[in-house]
């Protein structure tokens, strides 16, 4: 909207090239949005990116707008690699009530990020990787624990790891709980 | 964050009405996308840029050199890699360049640029430059813009800490990436037994300040950490040098993860003039290995290529107080000391933070002895005790800090794609601009000096998806313009880039443009194969090879008639372009040679190798663009069965047909 205004401004400004102004435009075959950041990449061949595999599950609108909230698309489009553990609409739904509304809120939105960054750990880890006892350095700079038990991996004593889908730019493990960092 | 609408319409307005007044609209479409800034970045042609900016070429091998602010490429420096545009490293005088303890090796990674500096800042002299995979560092002269010297580096793989500079150039580092079994030691051991039998090396590279000539002076034998980059320090810290080490778990595999089990790693603190020291009273150890010492003389147009066979080794168990570790979050990545010496800034790349040390809390901490145990036998003082501060919430994935020396540093960030400005003393967050996209290195003309250029700075991309015309399964990579001459950074230009520009330096202009080298002097030609005119061109044979001294002149190549050639013979044309003018080189290429073609700048003379394989009629011309008649520059070597009579002939103009039937196999011998 910002950029349309401003190529706006600057061709009513700038009238005395109009002409050839238009004459550019009409020669790009695709206009593609300046400042778009990674995830506006229009690529449909590729394998999907976290964040794609993200958007494509019905299991995961919650997750997705709270991204989408806390700015990270962009950075999860990123050539990462990343782990990202997603937690699904139910395990959000564990939570109080009002609390995610809360952390929806703009005033809130260091704190979403916290927390979502809190279940990204860059770097592609499988579940074969996993060792029981291994720590963990999140992106929000907290760590998380995980216990490998017969190939049952639970994180931070509470949480399960349910699916694992491989990603363009790294994992999603699927998660049935929501990863609440450590208060500081 | 947000320019208001009215502030934007203004600035747009400002600039539409500059452009229209002082050059009729040129640079419209670009004005139009960069939303009013584009005209800073535009240098009108014939106009020059204001700096040299010497970029690194990452996978290539090279170094590339670029103008800003046009962001014009210039020209692409072969230093570690063969050159198709050149015949570095094809040419018999520059294939000894690229000799190494391992032999010819064609092509290698190239990450990192240092100027040359004295009192801290530019001046001008040479580039250094860093061979990543076999290790090895280069000096490029700055007044020819061609590589002078290569010097490999003993005990180490993949030499990335490198090559940092001293304030005075008394020094180039090299750190190896790699720890691995020392070269005098047995490396056929398993894997799996790093932590016993893998060690780091660190090597203090003496400059010679007249001739530029490096020289191992001593190495410091480290922890089998891994090393990623360094910077020394200067003014109140001149005598240092930090490293960043990453790995401090000693994995062997999979160090995704298990190079990333502790919560801190270190950056290493050298003492380098206790370390002098040290040497001067004995304390180094010889090492017996082999290294190889690549020099380009530039009267005689060849390289020599020496193998070395000692290093001295400090050890730093007989080595009190020359190295310290200070914890640093999470794979520290860039370490920048800033302007005046006193703060280091360490990059964790997984680090939530960036800390910034004090050069002076260091030397207190060092002196109370304000440590927390020792790593491998070095002291490691407390982290709060070296700390400055740390920059909160940067943004994600920290990895380098230049200066514009009015006290703002500015941090690249991978994972968020950006670049964050911040301040120095109180540690706050000033500004941030996106970049497209996953910015690596970034550089302010002068930011690594005591006296930074300022006014511009260049991001370096890796990933360019949607910002260029697709161009198949690869795409170009990157560098963006900003202006830092106001409070916020303003994004000017985007321009492509050859290779990877890993990191890069910039120099103003002014520094560079007087040196100039334009020729060589036919007379200071020391080449012993160097035709200085072409009454002095012959062909000899000495056994199977068979040498022609030719010389090249607009617009005919002398001789360009060479006849009693066999098969199985190794023909060396050693070409001698006779031009004394700037920029006309002349070029050889032969049918059928399977080495490669040669250029040769006036006054120089390289050697181009031919086997003769199949009788038959070899043409060759020059082909560099040389003149109007440059497509006239062309000859013919006749190649005869192996055991031919034909008899060694050559000429230019004198080979003509005889009145009659007009056999060539009769022409007579040409006597030299």
């Amino acid at each position: 909207m910002k950029n349309i205004f401003i190529i706006g401004v600057a061709t009513l400004l700038m009238w005395s090239c109009n002409s050839e102004i238009t004459a550019t435009e009409s020669n790009t075959p695709t206009e593609n949005k300046a400042g778009g950041g990674q995830s506006a990449v229009q690529d449909d061949e590729s394998a999907k990116d976290v964040v794609k595999v993200a958007a494509g599950s019905k299991d995961h609108t919650t997750l997705v707008a709270a991204v989408k909230q806390a700015e990270l698309v962009d950075v999860l489009s990123n050539a990462g690699p990343f782990t990202v553990f997603a937690p699904t609409n139910a395990a959000f739904d564990k939570l109080p009530a009002d609390v995610l509304d809360d952390l929806m809120k703009p005033e809130n939105k260091e704190k979403l990020q916290d927390i979502l960054q809190y279940h990204v750990y860059v770097g592609n880890l499988g579940i074969n990787l996993m060792q029981d006892g291994q720590t963990l350095n999140q992106v929000n700079g907290g760590n998380i624990t995980i216990s490998n038990k017969d190939g049952k991996i639970v994180l931070n004593n509470s949480v399960n790891i349910i699916a694992t889908i491989p990603a363009s730019n790294g994992i999603i493990h699927v998660t049935d709980g929501v990863l609440l960092p450590p208060s500081k | 964050m947000y320019i208001s609408s009215s502030k934007l319409l203004t600035t747009i307005a400002v600039a539409a009405l500059g452009i229209s007044s002082f050059s009729g609209c040129k640079p419209k479409s670009a004005q139009a996308a960069a939303g009013g800034d584009a005209g800073k970045a535009y240098v009108a042609p014939g106009k020059y840029d204001e700096f040299y900016n010497i970029v690194s070429g990452g996978f290539n091998g090279q170094v590339a050199v670029y103008g800003i602010p046009s962001g014009r490429l210039f020209r692409i420096i072969p230093v570690f890699s063969q050159s198709t545009e050149s015949g570095y490293g094809y040419s018999e005088e520059t294939k000894p360049m690229l000799n190494t303890s391992h032999g010819f090796v064609p092509w290698d990674d190239q990450h990192h640029i240092s100027l040359s500096q004295t009192k801290g800042e530019h001046d001008g002299r040479w580039a250094f430059a860093n061979g990543n995979n076999t290790p090895r560092l280069a000096r490029i002269d700055l007044s020819t813009f061609r590589t002078a010297e290569i010097l490999e580096i003993p005990n180490s793989a993949g030499n990335h800490a490198s090559p940092f500079i001293t304030e005075n150039s008394e020094y180039v580092v090299a750190a190896t990436r790699f720890s691995v079994p020392l070269d005098d030691q047995n490396g056929d051991v398993p894997i799996n037994t790093y932590k016993e039998n893998f060690k780091g090396s660190i090597s203090f590279v003496s400059i010679n300040q007249t001739s530029g000539e490096m020289n191992i002076a001593f190495q410091i034998r480290t922890p089998g950490v891994n090393f990623d980059l360094s910077r020394a320090g200067k003014g109140k810290s001149h005598g240092w040098f930090f490293f960043s080490c990453y790995n401090s778990e000693k994995a062997n595999t999979l160090l995704e993860v298990n190079a990333s089990a502790r919560d801190k790693d270190f950056i290493m603190a050298v003492n380098w003039k206790k370390a002098e020291e040290y040497v001067k009273a004995g304390k180094a150890k010889k090492q017996a290995v082999s290294y190889a010492h690549n020099v380009y003389d530039e009267n005689s147009h060849t390289a020599t290529s020496t193998l070395k066979k000692e290093v001295l080794v400090l050890d730093p168990a007989d080595c009190p107080d020359m190295l310290y570790m200070i914890p640093c979050p999470k794979s520290p990545h860039g370490t920048d000391t800033d302007p005046t010496g006193e703060y280091i800034v360490a990059s964790g790349k997984l680090a939530a933070t960036i800390p910034v040390f004090s050069f002076t809390k260091i030397q207190q901490a060092i002196a109370a002895k304000t440590f927390d145990g020792a790593y491998d036998g070095i002291p490691v003082i407390k982290y709060e005790a070296a700390l400055y501060g740390e920059v909160p919430k940067p943004g994600l994935g920290p990895l380098h800090t230049e200066f514009d020396g009015k006290g703002n540093a500015y941090t690249s960030m991978f994972v968020s794609s950006e670049i964050v400005k911040w301040n120095i003393k109180d540690l706050k967050v000033l500004d941030r601009v996106p970049t497209y996209y996953s910015i690596g290195h970034l550089s302010v003309p002068g930011g690594p000096t005591a006296k930074p250029h300022g006014k511009y700075m260049i991001a370096y991309n890796k990933i360019t998806k949607d910002r260029y015309l697709p161009t198949g399964p690869e795409l170009t990579q990157s560098a963006q313009l900003f202006d830092i001459s106001g409070d916020k950074m303003k994004l000017i230009l985007d321009f492509p880039t050859t290779g990877e520009p890993h990191y890069a330096e910039a120099i103003p202009a002014s520094m560079l443009m007087k040196k100039q080298r334009k020729i060589y002097k036919i007379e200071e030609n020391t080449h012993p194969y160097a035709a200085k005119g072409e009454g002095k061109t012959k062909v000899e044979r000495k056994g199977n090879q068979v040498h022609v001294w030719m010389t090249a002149i607009r617009s005919h190549l002398t001789p360009d008639n060479i006849e009693g050639v066999r098969v199985g013979d190794e023909v060396y044309f050693h070409l001698t372009n006779l031009e004394q003018d700037w920029d006309v080189p002349h070029g050889l290429a032969i049918k059928g040679a399977n080495n490669a073609e040669i250029l040769v700048m006036p006054g120089e003379t390289q050697t181009l190798k031919f086997t003769a394989e199949r009788a038959g009629m070899y043409p060759f011309y020059c082909t560099d663009f040389c003149s109007a008649l440059h497509q006239e520059m062309q000859g013919y070597l006749r190649v005869s069965p192996a055991g031919s009579n034909v008899a060694l002939a050559f000429s230019t103009g004198t080979n003509k047909p005889a009145t009659t039937t007009g056999d060539s196999s009769k022409t007579k011998t040409t006597k030299p």
